[in-house]
């Protein structure tokens, strides 16, 4: 039971860093992007690719895999994402599903289409030997790292001159551009950052979620659960909200396999039903 | 009030401003000759072209298909995510009343869009509220959901395996004594009952757009606010537009489950939503036509391009998106505006 508990927060950790930048996008640009698990999948494939054919330790990928999936991302925002902004949310789908297509037989043509697996060190493998409560040693650290990374955003939201910065350009873009911000620059930083945090949770979450070419279209509607749910305009919306699915995900699978997802796509059917913007969000003047 | 106002000018003066204006309006509504040229295509491909009908039924199904999103999303701009949905909710209705009930296809295909447009009704609800993201999220929900469930009641459905040995039974012509039609193995008996239907939908829904319920789709669309304003009601509308679409699409699911005698869990993927939007978009949205003309240049594409690498047609699909996304649809079906003066909007 509290074994279940825990694989469910951690799951949500690790979805929460995946998608927390799909959040903030969402939020500041008003752009859909479907394309985020992409971004996820990247870094999960750097990864394994580095791990396996470098012989890169793990602990080092993660970073790497970080910094690269950021750079693709800002690559990204500054020659494709840019011009799209400014479109009907119809253009922006179209674009993005565009986007994810391309990436999935990509990815297959390049590595192909098999799941690969990550090797653990061994200080990460194996259960932690206490009673009653087995707690897997990867999923220990998987939530330690991702609730480090929740704080860390939270004070760099909150305490920061960019935090401030950027929470003015999400609450009206025109009127922070007419301050004086170079809403651009806070758009592109973000939008690296986003793609950056999603490769990470991708390398983290390569052993526990699977990591094959489909990934970006599986794991989409995940994402974008924990967005509509938690709502655009906090840190903190997203994070109960991805904890919630986790929890209500593996909880799901463990008591009711017969349902498997359907418990979580009706829960998220039935909350948007209740409130629409969300379920954490603050009243939005928009 | 306002006829006592519209009548009083017309006594005036024989030619009235509201003479003109529903002359201006009928002109709007007027049939065109393309569209004449079109609905006669439609009969001269089964003659002329026997040797492709299989290969045309399945265009004609994705027209059908996407002029139900068109209805949705063309006309009452709602972006959805989850089409398949009904799609896969008619092809499974139709293929389990073969199955279970009786063979006979035509009842077979008015029990299907019954049961779907009563599923967009009921799940029109979730389309009423919010963003374009809640909405985007709550129809890929219910695709989803209706996925899994088709997934796990594997008692009724056959699950993953799909639902198979679905024997259809002759065509017969109502209230007639002509002998029934067997589907034969070259699809021309599909094709003909498949383009019955699509013509048969395209003038009802001709129709609809050009009522005065058409209109009033196309002003929420433009304005939701200002459409609430001037006293339509926007919920309703939106309700109603949202039932004749799911039962649209139940009916090309229906077909497609009948001309082929099988149904399974891909008919509600993720990628048939996102095929059936790109087939509309291809073709243009909010004229009612571009889903034919979609589905016979999606269907030439994907031969074109799986014929040169099946496996990763996609990636090329994908591309093909994200560049007609980029050009602008406007101009990518205008090559002639790419360079020169025009080539900046």
């Amino acid at each position: 039971m509290l074994t279940l508990l825990f694989d469910g927060i951690a799951y949500g950790m690790l979805l929460f860093i995946l998608a927390v930048g799909l959040a903030v996008t969402l939020g500041l640009m008003n752009f859909i992007n479907l394309a985020h698990g992409a971004f996820a999948m990247a870094g999960g494939y750097i990864t394994v690719l580095l791990m396996n054919r470098a012989g890169v330790p793990f602990l080092a990928c993660l970073p790497i895999a970080f910094v690269a999936t950021a750079l693709l991302g800002a690559l990204l925002e500054r020659t494709l994402y840019r011009p799209m902004y400014a479109r009907p949310h119809l253009d922006q789908v179209l674009f993005s599903i565009g986007l994810v297509f391309m990436a999935v037989t990509a990815v297959d043509y390049v590595v192909g289409s098999m799941q690969q697996n990550i090797h653990l060190p061994d200080w990460l493998q194996g259960r932690l030997p206490i009673e009653a409560v087995g707690i897997g040693k990867y999923r220990l650290f998987i939530v330690i790292v991702c609730a480090l990374l929740a704080i860390a955003l939270q004070w760099v939201l909150s305490r920061t001159r960019f935090g401030s910065r950027l929470r003015a350009s999400v609450d009206d873009p025109r009127v922070a551009g007419g301050l004086g911000l170079d809403v651009n620059r806070i758009f592109l930083l973000t939008f690296a950052v986003g793609s950056g945090l999603a490769g990470l949770g991708g390398a983290l979450g390569a052993e526990v979620l699977g990591l094959d070419p489909t990934f970006p279209l599986k794991f989409m509607i995940y994402f974008l659960i924990v967005v509509s749910v938690g709502g655009t305009t906090t840190i903190t919306g997203p994070l109960l909200a991805a904890l919630l699915l986790g929890i209500a995900d593996v909880a799901g699978k463990y008591y009711v396999p017969k349902l498997g997802a359907f418990i979580v796509y009706t829960l998220m059917v039935a909350i948007l039903l209740w409130r629409p913007q969300g379920l954490f969000a603050r009243a939005s003047a928009r | 009030m306002t006829d006592a106002a519209a009548t009083t000018p017309s006594r005036a003066s024989p030619r009235a401003p509201l003479g003109a204006a529903a002359r201006s309006l009928r002109g709007y509504a007027r049939w065109r000759w393309w569209e004449l040229a079109l609905f006669a295509a439609l009969p001269l491909s089964w003659l002329l072209l026997p040797s492709q009908a299989l290969l045309l039924n399945e265009i004609a199904i994705v027209a059908l298909f996407a002029i139900s999103l068109d209805l949705v999303l063309g006309y009452a701009g709602i972006v959805s995510l989850g089409h398949a949905a009904f799609f896969g909710f008619g092809a499974y209705t139709a293929a389990l009343f073969a199955k279970d009930v009786m063979p006979d296809p035509i009842v077979g295909l008015v029990v299907a869009i019954a049961a779907s447009a009563l599923l967009g009704l009921v799940t029109s609800v979730l389309i009423l509220r919010g963003s374009d993201l809640t909405r985007l999220m709550v129809t890929l929900g219910v695709a989803s959901i209706l996925y899994e469930l088709a997934n796990k009641l594997d008692w009724l459905t056959g699950g993953a395996a799909g639902l198979q040995g679905v024997v259809m039974g002759p065509i017969t012509v109502p209230f007639s004594a002509l002998a029934g039609f067997e589907f034969d193995l070259n699809g021309r008996v599909a094709y003909a009952y498949t383009l019955v239907v699509l013509i048969v939908v395209l003038l009802i829904a001709r129709r609809l757009v050009y009522s005065p319920f058409g209109a009033s789709l196309q002003a929420l669309r433009d304005n939701r606010l200002r459409a609430a304003s001037i006293g339509l009601s926007v919920p309703l509308r939106l309700i109603a537009v949202y039932t004749i679409a799911g039962g649209v699409a139940g009916a090309a699911g229906a077909l497609l489950a009948q001309t082929s005698g099988f149904a399974s869990l891909d008919l509600f993927d993720f990628h048939r939503s996102a095929e059936v939007m790109l087939v509309l978009v291809i073709g243009g949205t909010g004229y009612l036509y571009g889903g034919i003309f979609g589905a016979i240049a999606f269907k030439l594409l994907h031969d074109l391009i799986s014929a040169w690498t099946p496996q990763y047609w996609n990636f090329w699909i994908g591309l093909f998106l994200v560049v007609l996304v980029l050009v602008g649809r406007e101009r990518f079906i205008r090559p002639w505006t790419w360079f020169g003066k025009g080539a900046r909007p």
